[in-house]
């Protein structure tokens, strides 16, 4: 996973699909943010099908990671400077 | 010369790289310059399978090559994408994203058919539902590359 590998990280949903990932930020989730695929967060480009749903909970974003072999993982990280750009609507 | 990208998919399914050499075999033959992106496996095939590079020369690791694609620090003419799970299409979406490339989606495995459906942007599909043998998805690149005539 590179640079969100050496990260503390919470796995929500492994060996998933995008559209999985997509729901279930949704539904758990009431602060949501909708970027396009190449967004750029940890220093990764998010892979998926446009709109990636990334949730904010509390200091913590929800997004999916797409790993060829083992499809797409929903992962919680802390982090109020991800947090930060998405609310200001930047793109990196 | 114009140039090409593939990006290969998990190499799980052995019909992904007898049709990566084979594609690639007859864009060098179309004077087309090709790239290949993928996994440390996925690559590995390749190069083992071509030791001497007369079907693929250049290599790319997969995440080099989103990030300089996001970054617009290189594109392609044409890119051809290999699925054979939902990963795919997911790299399939995010290369109709950060690509003015034309892209074709080259379908496989078992779930062929449900993948293509989930492609609805524009993009050439070439599908056929197998995992082992090349084949029939060999005539269909023939056919939309008319490598057939």
């Amino acid at each position: 996973m590179g640079c969100i590998e050496q990260m503390k990280y919470e796995v929500l949903l492994k060996n998933t699909s995008f559209k999985e990932c997509r729901e279930y930020v949704a539904k758990n989730f009431k602060e949501v943010y909708k970027v396009k695929p190449g967004y750029k967060m940890f220093d990764v480009y998010l892979i998926g099908v446009p709109p990636i749903s990334i949730g904010v909970d509390g200091d913590d974003v929800i997004f999916p990671y797409t790993k060829p072999c083992y499809g797409t993982f929903l992962l919680r990280i802390r982090s109020e400077e991800e947090i930060e750009s998405l609310r200001k609507g930047e793109v990196p | 010369m114009s140039n090409a990208l593939f990006l290969l998919g998990c190499p799980e399914s052995p019909v992904q790289t007898a049709i990566a050499l084979y594609l690639a075999n007859g864009l060098k033959r179309d004077n087309i310059d090709v790239t290949v992106a993928g996994t440390k496996a996925a690559i590995a095939l390749l190069k083992v399978s071509d030791p001497e590079g007369n079907y693929v020369r250049k290599t790319v690791d997969l995440d080099s090559c989103i990030e300089n694609l996001a970054e617009k620090k290189v594109d392609f003419d044409l890119c051809f994408v290999f699925v054979r799970n939902d990963a795919g299409i997911s790299y399939l979406s995010t290369l109709s994203s950060i690509s003015d490339a034309k892209l074709f989606a080259i379908v496989f495995g078992r779930d062929a058919d449900a993948l293509a459906s989930m492609i609805d942007f524009e993009c050439e599909k070439i599908v056929y539902k197998t995992g082992h043998n090349p084949v029939p998805l060999k005539k269909r690149i023939d056919r939309v590359m008319k490598w057939d005539a």
